[in-house]
């Protein structure tokens, strides 16, 4: 589903790697914890398999397209096949819940219908039945982290990418939206999701690559977040 | 495309920035109704002009008895009327002579003067110099030809084009109107500044929507078409202020001069719809390409 061949990538006026001759391949179903301390190019990673970044040397195949033959105006199309959730949620504080999530199909020309059925179901899943109509400023960090990624969701995308999801979240509520990433994967979405969060990693026992400097020092089936921490 | 739904991001572009929209109708109405004014004085320029160029002759004032000037040796001889006549005749760039003897002269200075008798009862038929009147093909370009043909030769006085003295009334007028065309491209100028910084306020005011736009696989048309048509609707805001004015500008300033002119220098209403549209025209385009140019650089992939 995501193939890195060799991929290294440098940012302009920078002289270390971001990435660094990484090579992995992600299955389609799979849940992968990527760890490593900050600056070790998770995000970078995030970023190139979105095609927010080319890399500067190396292939990149996200969900059947090689990256860097995918012309400029076909990226959107990638897009959709990709979800993605954020450490700082970004949603829309003028809108309410339903109409975040809405919002993500709308701005993809869904019919009305199509959305007025998807929605509420999607909202459901992630846990914030009888909330469609709150404001986020009205709910918790964790209720907006289960908002944005029913907005990730539901377009029912093949990969979801999670950037530190748990990041302002309290460890309790980190939980919950575990459970939901797995809900989530059970459904057949391969998830890749960038953490700090030990805890989590080591209780979910999925695959884990760890970065370090942007090169994989560790790739790990059934791994926790590290020995050496 | 969900039309309503882009509808509804222009409305709220255009409300949330306000203050730079209404500077930018203001900006772009009033380019747009210079240019037209412009667009409207060369029209005004050259019906007149063509007026003109079909009535204008050269006058060959022949010599009279008392002449002042030295190449006269008393009136003009029936031989060197005989020898203009036919030079001028024999002249392809001529369209036709007609000759104005000295009576004809007297009785129409006479009409001229008819109000001011102690004038006319100084002048005597003979101090009125008889002329040839002749009419060109093509006065601008012709006009230098048959001068020189005629100037000098026995029994001419005076040669007087009366396109030198049209000229002077033309170079006021195409003053006028460079100034006019000047003021409207610099104001243009400010227009598409002020477009492309309304269109990146309005851009940055809302990167949070256009980042999960992007984020979740909006396509590039339907990020950028709200903005885009955001500067278009304003571009066409302007317009309607600026056919306004023009429209004013046709009925107040325009249709007044003709009141100093005995023909009809009059611009159609034709002429006041073709410069209307044309001003819509380049308002939109304007506002549209700049918008888009802006886009391309802060909107990107």
């Amino acid at each position: 589903m995501i193939e890195f061949q060799n991929v290294t990538k440098i940012y302009p006026n920078q002289n270390r790697a971001a990435l660094e001759n990484v090579d992995l391949t992600i299955e389609k179903g799979e849940f992968v914890f990527l760890v490593g301390p900050s600056g070790s190019g998770k995000s970078s990673f995030l970023r190139l398999a979105l095609r927010e970044e080319k890399p500067s040397t190396g292939r990149i195949l996200v969900a059947g397209k090689d990256l860097a033959r995918l012309p400029n105006y076909k990226v959107p199309h990638l897009r959709r096949r990709i979800g993605c959730v954020f450490q700082d949620f970004r949603l829309l504080s003028n809108k309410s819940v339903y109409q975040n999530v809405a919002f993500a199909l709308e701005v993809i020309g869904k019919p009305r219908r199509f959305i007025k059925r998807v929605v509420p179901e999607v909202i459901d899943l992630v846990g914030l039945e009888g909330k469609h109509e709150r404001m986020p400023n009205e709910l918790s960090g964790g209720e907006q982290q289960r908002v944005a990624m029913a907005r990730a969701f539901v377009n029912r995308p093949q990969i979801l990418l999670a950037d530190e999801p748990t990041g302002n979240i309290d460890p309790a509520t980190s939980i919950g939206i575990m459970k939901v990433l797995d809900r989530i994967n059970r459904t057949g979405t391969t998830v890749v999701m960038a953490t700090h969060d030990a805890a989590i990693v080591d209780s979910m026992r999925k695959r884990v690559i760890e970065l370090e400097y942007g090169k994989i020092v560790r790739d790990q089936v059934r791994g926790v977040y590290g020995q050496a921490y | 495309m969900r039309s309503n739904f882009v509808f509804q991001e222009i409305w709220i572009g255009l409300r949330r920035n306000l203050t730079m929209t209404v500077a930018l109708i203001v900006v772009v109405a009033i380019s747009l109704s210079l240019l037209g004014t412009g667009l409207l004085f060369i029209k005004q320029v050259n019906s007149t002009r063509t007026y003109w160029q079909s009535k204008v002759e050269i006058s060959v004032y022949m010599c009279t008895a008392d002449s002042a000037n030295t190449t006269c040796h008393g009136a003009y001889t029936q031989a060197q009327y005989a020898q203009i006549n036919q030079t001028l005749h024999s002249m392809p760039q001529v369209q036709n002579v007609f000759f104005q003897t000295q009576d004809q002269a007297y009785t129409q200075f006479k009409q001229f003067f008819a109000n001011d008798q102690a004038y006319v009862s100084t002048v005597k038929p003979n101090d009125i110099p008889a002329s040839f009147e002749v009419k060109l093909k093509n006065p601008e370009a012709d006009y230098n030809i048959v001068y020189s043909a005629v100037n000098g030769a026995a029994g001419v006085d005076l040669v007087v084009n009366e396109m030198t003295i049209l000229d002077k009334f033309y170079k006021l007028l195409d003053g006028l109107r460079n100034a006019v065309v000047i003021v409207a491209l610099i104001l243009v100028v400010a227009a598409v500044l002020l477009v492309s910084n309304t269109i990146r306020l309005s851009a940055f005011n809302r990167r949070r929507e256009t980042g999960i736009m992007r984020l979740v696989g909006a396509s590039n048309l339907y990020i950028q078409m709200p903005f885009l048509l955001e500067g278009v609707i304003a571009g066409l805001f302007g317009w309607v202020l600026a056919a306004g004015l023009l429209i004013g500008v046709k009925s107040l300033l325009l249709n007044n001069l003709q009141q100093y002119f005995s023909y009809n220098v009059g611009l159609s209403t034709g002429d006041l719809v073709q410069v209307i549209v044309l001003a819509m025209c380049v308002g939109v385009l304007l506002c549209g390409v700049t918008s888009f140019v802006t886009l391309r650089r802060y909107l990107r992939v």
